[in-house]
């Protein structure tokens, strides 16, 4: 099977959050709770345990490309459906210690509920604040890249559902060329601001789900250079070894002097 | 719907939504299109990646605002004017589709003397009858046609039907035309002067919206026109659910005729509907004033003495109409079956007649009167999903039986023990006589049936699993409550009972739970020969000699042999989706598409051909079927005394109407107005600016009275415009989303969306409650503070809107008040629509006070005093 990605586009995301039901549908996930947020639309408020595709509803003091409205000030109003980013160089996965976390063949980032223990150390390693343990249930879970669709051919169900085509699914190196030359078509349309998300020159390696955004990443809680926790490891341990070596240095001393 | 009705000839969206691809700007306005129909949406998306400009024109900025080119926000209520200002642009700057306009439309047509307009009678057309408040519509006539004789018993009524108000049409035979649109009495130039204070300055003035952005949107919008462009409307209930709707309507569809915007691709008017089959519920009507096919339902006293009668008011000599009698008859004939005969006039004295109003406003008042003893309630749940909820569920405790069919117990079976009467005191459960039956319903997936969508397609769909328990599809319930009145019929001969013995109720029966065939029951609405049972293949085939039964003119060919539901059909082969499913009539995608052509038959343009006249065939080809006599050639001119299709000649598309042309003056079929004009909703904050002695639409009905009150246009007590909608998230009154959880999380709470300044204004924080207090009602919502809500500037003061979302009830996982509890019940004048939009409260910061203290509140704001 194809190394896949999606590609989630902010400017013809209309916001209907049917990638969301359609995702807790598909995959079994239970409502989490009744909570209005008071954050426009958004009362799903983060992706977690029991949420894998999030729509973000940003209100900004900003114009939307050429967009002519009847305001005084600029204003837009964004929705980006997000996602787990199914990183190259996985948080989540090089911290678990038990394997449950894998990745595919697809070449996503998935857990295995069945070998999971529970010790949530992949939810602190995840750069984007994606994984989620549920205390419930005493697992981690996240979205599945809806694996058991793929591999019998089928696309995600967030992607099928979207109607407006704002999530792509497809091979990854496809979906990157994509997400390119649509900024650059936005960028001719006058979105001066418009950019892909594609965090591929960072020590994540690279995501498997990329995003066409409109302004500053931060706006989107993606952070613009996301690290894997593991690119510390080396210093860490360095740091770890000469304090241990120190220890044993000065505890040698002590008897010699 | 007569508002297309009238204007183009038929009461359906005149396009279909991918068709929208070829529309070079869109305006959607009426319509929160993108939040209520996300997957319809698409094509616009599409549209858009083209190049298509989408203009969004709506009190809010939503979700459809979001990703238009443009968004000007307006005060609710205030349509007729904005659209009023885009045909007075369109006439002052010469714009018009010329062409088009003189040989399509009756823009040419003279009008007689006696007609006056709103500009010299402060806001009434002639013919205001002041005492009964009703208009004789005879001068709104053409010149030199017979007109009717006046029958005072008998006003114009209104209604959805083809010919809603009028008699038989004109005899447009000896019609005067001027087509070079100078005389001074011709369409052209009465609506030049009809619509010549509509300025941007008044658009400005009234709408809230701005010159400039008026004016950008003007030129954008009507640079759709002429040979190489076009451009489409799409509106929703944002424009039906006013006290003049249907003239919102009218006046979009004068606009697009006169930009020459029908028929044409990328042209058109997208009626977008607001339930899965709410065309189709029109198409074989659940409303009181129709038959199937917008045939009218016989009124006593008017055309009800029998079917001679009813023909004479209703089949007009020129054009499609006048084959009135085979599709009557014909539907007798689906009915009666071998009791229809001759001799008896096919059964038509079986027919019900119209003795009243009975409309959903009108028979909520006559239950609060006590005037009925029982309702049947499906797929509607009037206990928050209607106007004046409040009215509506006290008026159910006066009834002496409910039957209510839903998948879930919802509001309107349980109003008895649990609604806000009941904590209230208003109403106490051990004294309420009413006896409530909740039976369970089957969900679509269920049963076999279709829908017919937006786009008139009627689309067939299988039961994938047998309902569960007890629960039954509406065929199964219909049918069977059907015959088990027959049999009691049957038992006792009173002449009421005539009709119900000789209905024809034979169906197969399915299955362990004797489910009627509902393939059958489309055959029979697709029509067959009675002698043989053989199915028609359209309805040029069916005949007024009783040869053929019926269910509905309009769908037939739906099913045109044995084994071809085309409803079930799913090969689409082109790109207006022929071989998917069946779009009545006959298929057509676009209607009027004879218009896609010049008069002389060829397209208009390379890139916006549709059908033409193809001279070495014979008849008419291209991209779609056309809406037109095939084989009739562009240049075919009537003989005298032709009836009919056949008294039309081969440039006329809008074979519907009696002449054949698209009526941006409508002569006959409107009760409030030949032209639209602009009046002020039930409740307004402003005085009207055009017509200062004519406040709100003379013909409207505000069904006033004590517990049904309004409050003054200005009114210091209410200050602030409300306009209710709805969400992706969530369905109509929420009955079948605020009971999945899926769908209730991402909405859980009822709220108002406010604006920053009116926040300020009123001490109101983001998140906090709010309390909101009209004259019917009071409710408590989250507040939403929000800069897509703009504060506008009307008739030099700063008026501010409150949104409000009406999905809430006192059911479900999620709960929240009604907004429906605020609105009044009023009557549309034509439609009898209620008016949702655009009337006037009160928003106070926290909770409103529970129990019976709620309504002292209310009655604290009605009489002016804040409530302590």
């Amino acid at each position: 099977m194809a190394v896949s990605a999606f590609l989630t586009d902010a400017t013809v995301c209309i916001g209907c959050k049917a990638c969301e039901v359609a995702c807790k549908e598909w995959n079994h996930i239970p409502a989490d709770g009744f909570n209005f947020t008071g954050k426009s639309y958004d009362n799903t408020d983060s992706l977690g345990h029991s949420t894998w595709r999030h729509v973000m509803f940003l209100e900004q003091p900003a114009a939307l490309g050429p967009q002519i409205t009847g305001t005084e000030d600029p204003f837009r109003w964004l929705f980006l459906s997000d996602v787990c980013k199914h990183c190259g160089n996985a948080g989540c996965l090089e911290a678990c210690p038990t394997g449950a976390i894998v990745r595919t063949e697809v070449g996503s980032v998935f857990v295995q509920p069945d070998v999971c223990n529970g010790c949530g150390y992949c939810v602190v390693s995840c750069p984007f604040g994606v994984v989620d343990k549920n205390h419930e249930v005493g697992t981690a879970f996240k979205c599945t890249f809806c694996y058991d669709r793929q591999r019998e051919g089928l696309m995600p169900a967030c992607a099928k559902a979207c109607p407006t085509r704002s999530i792509r699914f497809g091979e990854l190196d496809e979906m990157r060329e994509h997400g390119l030359a649509r900024v650059e078509e936005l960028q001719r349309r006058g979105y001066s601001d418009a950019r892909i998300y594609d965090p591929k020159d960072t020590s994540v390696g690279g995501t498997h789900a990329m995003f066409v955004i409109l302004g500053e990443p931060e706006a989107y809680n993606f952070p613009p250079a996301p690290e894997v926790p593991t690119i510390h490891l080396k210093s860490a341990w360095t740091a770890a070894l000469i304090s241990a070596l120190v220890v044993v240095l000065v505890v040698c001393l002590a008897f010699v002097l | 719907m007569p508002g297309l009705g009238t204007t183009f000839g038929r009461g359906g969206a005149t396009t279909t939504l991918p068709d929208l691809m070829n529309a070079d700007v869109i305006l959607i306005m009426g319509s929160n299109m993108a939040e209520n129909h996300p997957v319809g949406f698409q094509w616009v998306m599409e549209a858009k990646e083209r190049g298509t400009k989408v203009i969004h024109v709506d009190p809010r900025f939503s979700r459809t605002s979001a990703v238009s080119d443009i968004w000007a926000p307006l005060r609710a209520g205030s349509d007729v004017l904005f659209l009023g200002g885009l045909v007075n642009y369109v006439l002052q700057n010469d714009k018009d589709f010329r062409e088009y306009v003189v040989n399509y439309t009756n823009a040419s047509v003279i009008i007689g003397e006696d007609f006056k307009d709103t500009e010299d009678l402060d806001g009434l057309f002639s013919g205001w009858d002041p005492e009964r408040r009703v208009y004789d519509t005879r001068t709104w006539t053409y010149d030199n046609c017979a007109k009717e004789e006046a029958s005072p018993q008998n006003p114009a009524h209104g209604g959805h039907a083809k010919d809603s108000g009028r008699t038989t049409a004109p005899d447009v035979s000896s019609v005067e035309r001027d087509e070079t649109l100078q005389h001074p009495r011709c369409v052209y130039q009465i609506l030049k002067r009809h619509f010549a204070r509509y300025t941007p300055e008044m658009v400005e003035r009234t709408c809230g919206v701005p010159r400039d952005l008026f004016l950008k949107i003007a030129e954008t919008f009507c640079s759709a026109s002429g040979p190489e462009k076009t451009g489409s409307i799409c509106y929703a209930v944002g424009w039906t659910q006013h006290s003049n709707g249907v003239q919102v309507i009218r006046t979009a569809a004068i606009l697009q005729l006169l930009l020459g915007n029908i028929g044409r691709p990328g042209g058109g008017i997208m009626a977008l509907r607001g339930h899965a089959s709410i065309q189709g519920s029109t198409d074989i009507p659940t409303l009181f004033d129709i038959l199937p096919g917008y045939l009218p339902m016989p009124k006593y006293g008017f055309d009800a003495r029998d079917l001679s009668a009813y023909l004479d008011k209703h089949r007009d000599k020129t054009g499609w109409w006048w084959n009135t009698d085979k599709y009557i008859v014909s539907l007798l004939k689906a009915y009666y079956g071998e009791a229809a005969r001759k001799d008896n006039d096919w059964g038509f004295e079986w027919l019900p007649r119209i003795t009243g109003d009975h409309s959903h406003q009108g028979y909520f008042l006559d239950m609060m009167d006590g005037k009925m003893e029982g309702l049947f309630v499906m797929g509607q749940n009037p206990a928050n999903a209607a106007p004046h909820s409040r009215l509506e569920r006290k008026a159910m405790a006066k009834l002496k039986w409910l039957v209510v069919r839903d998948l879930v117990e919802l509001e309107t079976a349980t109003f008895w023990y649990d609604s806000p009467e009941i904590e209230r005191g208003e109403l106490r459960t051990e004294e309420i006589g009413t006896e409530v039956f909740f039976l369970p319903a089957a969900g679509h997936a269920e049963k076999d049936g279709c829908f017919t969508n937006t786009q008139r397609l009627v689309q067939w769909h299988q039961k994938a699993v047998d309902p569960p328990g007890d629960a039954r599809g509406e065929v199964w319930f219909m049918y069977h409550l059907g015959r088990r009145l027959k049999e009691k019929a049957k038992l006792d001969p009173k002449p009421r009972n005539a009709g119900l013995n000789a209905l024809a109720w034979d169906y197969t029966l399915l299955g362990e739970i004797q489910e009627p065939s509902v393939e059958e029951i489309l055959q029979e609405i697709n029509g067959y020969t009675v002698s043989d049972h053989n199915l028609v293949k359209g309805f040029t085939e069916l005949k007024a000699d009783g040869s053929t039964a019926c269910g509905c003119w309009i769908y037939s060919g739906i099913f045109p042999a044995a084994d071809d539901n085309v409803a079930n059909r799913r090969n689409s082969r082109d790109f207006y989706g022929h071989g998917w499913a069946f779009a009545w009539p006959a298929d057509r995608r676009v209607l009027y598409n004879r218009a896609s052509a010049r008069p002389d038959g060829r397209p208009w343009s390379e890139r916006k051909k549709l059908i033409w006249w193809d001279e070495a065939q014979k008849k008419w080809t291209g991209l779609d079927v056309p809406d037109f006599n095939a084989t009739k050639p562009p240049d075919y001119q009537p003989p005298a005394g032709a009836e009919g299709d056949a008294a039309l000649a081969g440039d006329r598309p809008f074979i519907l109407h009696p002449d054949g042309l698209g009526w941006i003056w409508v002569p006959v079929g409107l009760v409030d107005g030949p032209l639209p004009a602009h009046y002020e909703p039930w409740e307004s904050p402003v005085r009207n600016p055009l017509y200062p002695k004519q406040q709100t639409n003379p013909r409207a009905m505000s069904k006033e009275r004590p517990d049904n009150q309004y409050a003054n246009s200005p009114d210091e007590r209410f200050p602030y415009v409300f306009t209710t909608y709805r969400l992706t998230e969530h369905h109509t009154s929420g009955a079948m989303s605020r009971t999945l959880p899926h769908l209730a999380e991402l909405q859980p709470e009822f709220f108002c969306e406010i604006s920053p300044e009116l926040a300020a204004e009123r001490g109101i924080e983001n998140g906090g409650w709010v309390t909101i207090i009209g004259m019917r009602g009071i409710i408590e919502a989250r507040a939403l503070v929000t800069s897509r809500i703009q504060p506008l500037v009307v008739d030099g003061k700063t008026v501010h809107q409150v949104g409000l979302p009406y999905h809430w009830g006192y059911r479900g996982l999620v709960k929240g008040d009604s907004a429906n509890d605020l609105l009044p019940i009023s009557e549309e004048p034509n439609v009898r629509i209620m008016e949702s939009k655009g009337l006037l409260c009160n928003v106070v910061a926290g909770r409103r006070a529970q129990g019976k203290q709620a309504l002292e509140q209310m009655q604290a704001q009605i009489r002016g005093k804040p409530w302590q």
